[in-house]
């Protein structure tokens, strides 16, 4: 084979398909590979929060970016992508956590973002099934709920439609200097190869700092109503940045179904896909702090899923030092559904040699080359 | 936390083959567990509603209580936790019980295959009607249209018709001449329920042969059927249809235990005993064969479970036999290709999530078509539609995930028991 594409994206999660949406728009010839179904990794195990994130100043650029793209899609996408915009309530356990509720205020504000806060009152009528006497909590209008898989599976037909190629069914089992070799020995040849196979980034390109870390989820039946807002307790960053092995946050999320998703928790213990029972008995008995009432909810199902995490909480979104034509955007934590769009331009911009919306220094790749 | 509560065997439904397997184990003194989600044991064909269980039940069940099987009625298996354990839901919450063998004879549901007007109410299976029946239903005066294929049609037919219900049809998909062909097995079947059912004159004018359900109509409950038959097409008016297309092999706990599905049923050696150490599996999860087969299966996997391999083997002749009769019933009443393509694109296909055949055809796997449509998401996590996709596509089904049924979140709120080896 000849044929020399502009660009190929090695994996078809979210973030390869938004890669491949905005590559699409500058590039005719570009190649999405897949070795499974598309938005069959994490991408399918994941919650769909959209959410601005104040957890550093890099993610929050990042993720005010990706939501602003998500919201002009948002009229666009086929009603199977379920947008919703349910904002984000951060719910504050005690005064303790109250206190610091309009700090964030003002910090999404100064940002453009509305923000208001609940008091104890507020926080019952926007939320009835909340336990009584809690002191409030933060409301954030503006962040939205998505389903991922049918997302990035619409995000990759618009860019087939633009022209964009898609392989499904091999794994790319090597890439660099521009060369890509398929599970069945052939190989492609490309301007750029931009790796976006997520928590698996790091077998493609070895040295990239990404470890698993596992999540669990909950699902019950279809109860409308009984939670209207993401739901999230202000102590989730605590619990997201304890690098402890294990930790659990309550966070409810209501889907265009009716159903509640509950999450999280996250461990490092590599890949193991078992259900943790013992975990999941503690999120439940977290989730039952916040919501009284929901131990009574039908559940259908549990899942695990993995997250890609980075030393910093950061994605990593550049091409390499030493192989410019290897690009890399991976290690999307428990962010990638948000980030994917950001990703996707910020990886477009540099193939295409412009300048990025925002900085894209603190997502820079850097590798340990083993010679 | 508590200390997990260990039996010798664990015997998981208490249908034909869970009951043969309880008592054949309990007969030489091994603490034995028998669980199963209905308030009564019996399983799918004695499940006696309101304490009316026919005598040979009764028979079995007082057996069990004279030996040490303690039952926990009215509790589901919805986890398998960790090795040698399962976690139940029942009256008394959720329970861990610990096994050193494990019996899984968690029997079969029937199959339904989607055409117009299936998901109608008033229309539902075979086996399901009846058992709404004695659960109480009134059928009488009603005009039921029985529809589907083997056995069970006639014996619910006549059921029906005893109960005083108006019966106009009776509609069997397969050909005449495998009728014919099956022949004497077809009237030694009903006979096992010792219901008296003869193939009587009233139910042979009602049967057509070669005939199946094209459509159902009706605005808000089944008004009619339209059938088909010798490239003819009929309506018949109707207040129930009662229509199912055999019985699908539970495997759902088998395969959450690990257990190899060889073409759809759990696979097992001479001794039931499953790819997987100490779990065992009898009755239709391993092939589909009517009470009898069942019943000897269960016998054998309790006897090997205790160690009691010779009077095990003695009954391998006999399984062998009721094997060979649930293979002529299978060729009997194999599917005919019409029946994969009734439904239209706006037909549904899973209940639970609405999804439609014209949202199905476009993916070329159950999990693709699932990430992508949710078809087979919703709270019966694939049990009705998995089946037909499977036959309509080819489609193999995934994973199973916990938990088996939908059980209250509280369930799921209790810390694992304490393991003492
Ligand atoms: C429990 C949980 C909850 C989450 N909740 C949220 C949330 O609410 N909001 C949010 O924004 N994010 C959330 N996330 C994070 C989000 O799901 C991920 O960051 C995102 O899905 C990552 O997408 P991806 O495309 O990078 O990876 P993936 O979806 O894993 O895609 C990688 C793809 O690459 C393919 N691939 C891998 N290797 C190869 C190869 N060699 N050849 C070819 N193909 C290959 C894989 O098959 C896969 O499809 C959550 C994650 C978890 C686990
Ligand atoms: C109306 C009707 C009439 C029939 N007539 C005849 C006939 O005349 N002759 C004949 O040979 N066959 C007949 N059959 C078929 C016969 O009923 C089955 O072949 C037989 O019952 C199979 O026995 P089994 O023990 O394998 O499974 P089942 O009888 O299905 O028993 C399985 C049991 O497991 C329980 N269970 C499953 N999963 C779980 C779980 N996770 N936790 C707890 N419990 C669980 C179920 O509740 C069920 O009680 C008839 C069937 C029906 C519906």
């Amino acid at each position: 084979m000849t044929e020399v594409f502009d660009g190929i994206v090695v994996g078809g999660g979210i973030v390869g398909c938004a890669c491949a949406y905005y590559l699409s728009e500058r590039f005719p010839k570009v190649l999405l590979i897949e070795k499974g179904p598309v938005g069959g990794g994490s991408t399918a195990a994941g919650m769909g929060h959209v959410v601005v994130m104040d957890d550093s100043r890099a993610q929050f650029a990042l993720t005010q970016y990706s939501q602003q793209l998500w919201n002009e899609l948002f009229p666009q996408l086929e009603p199977s992508c379920e947008p919703r915009s349910t904002g984000t309530l951060w719910v504050a356990a005690d005064e303790e956590e109250f206190s610091h509720v309009d700090g964030k205020r003002k910090l999404y504000e100064s940002n453009g973002l509305r923000a208001e806060v609940l008091d104890t009152k507020a926080i019952r009528e926007a939320e009835p099934h909340l336990r009584e006497g809690l002191p409030g909590g933060l409301l954030i209008p503006g962040d939205s709920v998505i389903y991922p898989m049918t997302a990035a599976a619409w995000l990759l037909d618009q860019a087939r439609l633009r022209g964009a190629k898609l392989l499904q069914g091999r794994a790319v089992v090597k890439m660099g200097q521009g060369k890509t070799t398929l599970d069945d020995g052939t190989t492609l040849d490309a301007h750029f190869v931009v790796n976006a196979t997520g928590d698996r980034a790091q077998t493609l390109t070895p040295g990239l700092p990404i470890t698993p870390r596992k999540g669990h989820l909950i699902i019950t039946d279809r109860y409308p109503g009984y939670v209207r807002h993401q739901l999230v307790e202000l102590g989730y960053l605590k619990s997201a940045h304890e690098m402890s092995n294990e930790s659990v946050a309550f966070n409810a999320q209501p889907r265009a179904t009716g159903q509640i998703l509950l999450g999280s928790s996250r461990q490092f213990v590599g890949w193991d896909p078992g259900i943790d029972r013992n975990l999941i008995a503690k999120m439940v008995a977290r989730a039952t702090e916040y919501l009284p009432g929901i131990g009574s909810l039908s559940v259908i199902r549990t899942w695990v899923g993995f997250r890609a995490t980075t030393p910093n909480s950061l994605p990593l979104i550049g091409s390499l030092q030493h192989d410019p034509a290897t690009l890399v955007a991976a290690g999307h934590e428990g962010l990638g559904i948000t980030t994917s769009l950001a990703t996707g331009k910020l990886i477009a911009d540099i193939a295409s040699g412009v300048e990025s919306k925002i900085d894209r220094n603190p997502f820079a790749v850097s590798v340990e080359v083993k010679s | 936390m508590p200390e997990l509560d260990r039996f010798d065997v664990v015997v998981v439904g208490a249908g034909p083959a869970g009951l043969a397997a309880a008592n054949a184990a309990a007969g030489f003194g091994a603490r034995v567990a028998l669980i199963d989600e209905n308030e009564l044991p019996g399983g799918q064909i004695y499940r006696a509603s309101r304490g009316s269980i026919s005598a040979s039940v009764r028979e079995v069940i007082e057996d069990l209580s004279k030996k040490s099987v303690v039952r926990f009625d009215g509790s589901t298996v919805f986890e398998a936790p960790s090795d040698g354990v399962l976690r139940l839901w029942g009256p008394r919450g959720t329970q861990d019980i610990g096994y050193r063998s494990l019996v899984l004879a968690v029997g079969g549901r029937e199959l339904f295959l989607p055409f117009p007007g299936w998901t109608l109410p008033n229309a539902m299976g075979i086996g399901g009607l009846q058992a709404l029946v004695k659960a109480g239903l009134d059928v009488r005066e009603k005009r039921v249209v029985v529809a589907g294929t083997g056995p069970l049609l006639l014996a619910v037919g006549a059921y029906l018709l005893e109960h005083g219900a108006r019966v106009p049809i009776i509609l069997e998909q397969a050909p005449l001449k495998d009728l014919a062909l099956f022949g004497a097995g077809l009237v030694r079947y009903p006979a096992k329920i010792g219901q008296g059912i003869s193939l009587g004159r009233h139910i042979a004018t009602r049967l057509r042969a070669g005939a199946w359900v094209e459509r159902a109509e009706g605005s808000r409950a089944v008004e009619s059927v339209t059938w088909r038959k010798g490239g003819k097409s009929f309506q018949t008016e109707c207040d129930f249809l009662a229509c199912a297309y055999g019985f699908v092999p539970n495997v759902e706990l088998p395969q959450l235990l690990g257990c190899e599905i060889q073409d759809g049923f759990v696979k097992v050696d001479d001794q039931q005993l499953t790819s997987v150490k100490g779990v065992f599996c009898a009755g239709e999860p391993t092939g589909i064969g009517g009470v009898d087969l069942s019943q000897v299966e269960g016998r054998i996997a309790g006897l090997v479970a205790i160690g009691q391999d010779d009077q095990a083997e003695a009954l391998f002749g006999k399984r062998e036999s009721w094997k060979r009769f649930a293979r002529s019933m299978d060729r009997a009443f194999a599917l005919r290709h019409e029946l994969m393509e009734l439904s239209t694109p706006d037909t549904i296909v899973c209940r639970c999530e609405d999804v439609r055949a014209g949202d199905l055809v476009a993916w070329e796997s159950s999990r693709t078509a699932k990430l992508q449509t949710r078809c087979g998401m919703g709270p019966c996590q694939g049990r009705i539609c998995g089946p037909a996709t499977q036959k309509l596509f080819g489609w193999t089904q995934g994973s199973v995930r916990p938990p088996l049924s939908p059980v209250p979140l509280s369930a799921l709120g209790r810390p694992l028991d304490e393991i003492e080896n």
